[in-house]
């Protein structure tokens, strides 16, 4: 099985969700996918679909009503995944921490395994934290065992959130 | 030997995925060089597809399994029957079987992304079948036979009697490869897109697993259909292929996408005109070609 570590490891597909902010991190994030910084050299693509993805990166500041969307996305990713949040907004809300309509942190809506600040961070940081998390994608386990996690403790996914009823 | 033609589909079925993921992770290196960057290793095309065969089985329905596997399992046969030298118009409706199972799972989900995207690779299908249409009858005009182990052994290339004809196949190469200008159905291994991920929306984990393998079947598929066009040696046709290829990744890193119907339009008056100026053309004279 330390092929299908090693795949894991090698091809991260991520998934940018920008909850509505400042845009400064979103724009870095862009900045990955340029011949500069090239994340494909890891072997990681950005999709634009959640359905596709391995990670979920996040950045701004969740609202209560964007958090809702984080969830149903969240949801839509089969496992194993990971969740990286993207600048001190997405962490702790930054100086956005206590306003009443704001969580304090994407922490508080979904599991976050991976945490980048700055304001904006560099991408350099960026990549680490992306790179860490393809490492926590490495450690899921394999095999049948998995399948038996998944259906104890998430949630069904793909259906979840209000687009399933439709 | 009774099993010679079962132990060829076999080896051919095996070592095909090794060849189309190679060429893939080729494609996605010399992209990449194209566009100053590093790129992935030539062996991503394989993590990829590891990686998505163990991720979590996330299905909208079941319908759409099935018709993921038909398409891996229609164009696979398509090309088992290329390399057993059978009929070029039966391969050409078992490959055409095998976009319609594609096109069938994309509407089988609610999904409106997925809807458009299927509806798009209608309108690939209707593009380009006609020149694929067309070259099988100036192959049959030249050579005298739709059997592709006939057309192997005729003793000129097909070449220069069928220029036009590789003009149109071109196009259909870039067109059902879903390369740049024509990756309007979905589009791969790029980080641009339109309408999410179009008729892949609703495929995941393994079954997206699935239809990539399909695709090296596919890539694999057009790139020995235009070895045929060169077929007097097996290093002219691996050559030929490898052009066609070379080409085709070209194309895809110097053009924007266009629309639907602008694809339709070119498809037609350029690619079906040049493929019917050129089958019009055996048809008068090429009895008295060498």
């Amino acid at each position: 099985m330390s092929i299908v570590r090693w795949a894991r490891g090698k091809s991260p597909w991520y998934f940018h969700y920008e909850t509505g902010s400042c845009n400064g991190c979103a724009i870095e994030v862009f900045a990955l996918q340029t011949p500069l910084y090239d994340l494909e050299r890891f072997g990681i693509m950005n999709t634009g679909n959640p359905k596709h993805a391995d990670l979920l990166l996040v950045t701004g500041c969740v609202g209560y009503r964007s958090g809702r969307v984080l969830r149903n996305l969240y949801h839509q990713m089969p496992g194993p995944k990971a969740v990286v949040a993207i600048g001190v907004c997405a962490l702790t809300g930054g100086i956005f921490h206590d306003c009443y309509n704001l969580a304090p942190g994407a922490d508080k809506v979904i599991p976050v395994d991976v945490y980048v600040p700055g304001c904006a961070p560099w991408p350099e940081a960026m990549i680490d934290g992306i790179l860490l998390a393809a490492e926590k994608l490495r450690g899921a386990p394999v095999a049948r065992d998995r399948r038996r996690l998944v259906e104890e403790e998430e949630p069904p996914a793909g259906g979840a959130g209000e687009e399933g009823k439709a | 030997m009774v099993y010679r033609p079962l132990l060829i589909a076999f080896g051919v079925l095996v070592l095909a995925p090794l060849l189309g993921g190679l060429l893939t992770g080729f494609d996605r290196w010399l992209s990449a060089r194209l566009q100053a960057r590093v790129g992935p290793p030539l062996w991503q095309p394989f993590a990829d597809l590891v990686k998505l065969w163990h991720k979590d089985r996330l299905t909208v329905n079941v319908v759409q399994i099935l018709y993921a596997n038909a398409y891996l399992l229609f164009v696979a046969a398509a090309l088992a029957e290329l390399a057993l030298g059978h009929d070029l118009l039966m391969l050409l409706f078992t490959l055409a079987f095998g976009t319609i199972s594609l096109v069938l799972g994309g509407f089988s989900v609610r999904s409106p992304y997925s809807r458009f995207g299927a509806q798009r690779e209608i309108m690939q299908l209707l593009a380009y079948e006609p020149i694929l249409v067309l070259m099988v009858v100036a192959i049959y005009l030249r050579t005298g036979s739709f059997l592709v182990s006939r057309v192997v052994v005729f003793p000129r290339p097909l070449l220069p009697s069928l220029p036009l004809i590789f003009l149109g196949y071109l196009l259909v190469v870039v067109i059902k490869l879903r390369k740049s200008p024509f990756d309007l159905a979905t589009s791969l291994h790029h980080p641009h897109q339109e309408l999410v991920k179009g008729i892949l929306t609703d495929y995941s984990g393994p079954y997206l697993g699935i239809i990539e393998l399909a695709h090296w079947y596919e890539l694999v598929l057009l790139l020995g259909l235009a070895g045929l066009f060169w077929a007097t040696s097996v290093w002219a046709a691996a050559g030929v292929a490898l052009l066609v290829y070379l080409a085709a990744i070209t194309v895809d890193n110097v053009s924007a996408r266009v629309t639907w119907a602008w694809m339709l339009r070119f498809a037609w008056q350029a690619g079906l005109g040049l493929a019917a100026i050129n089958v019009v053309w055996l048809y008068l004279w090429g009895a008295g070609m060498p």
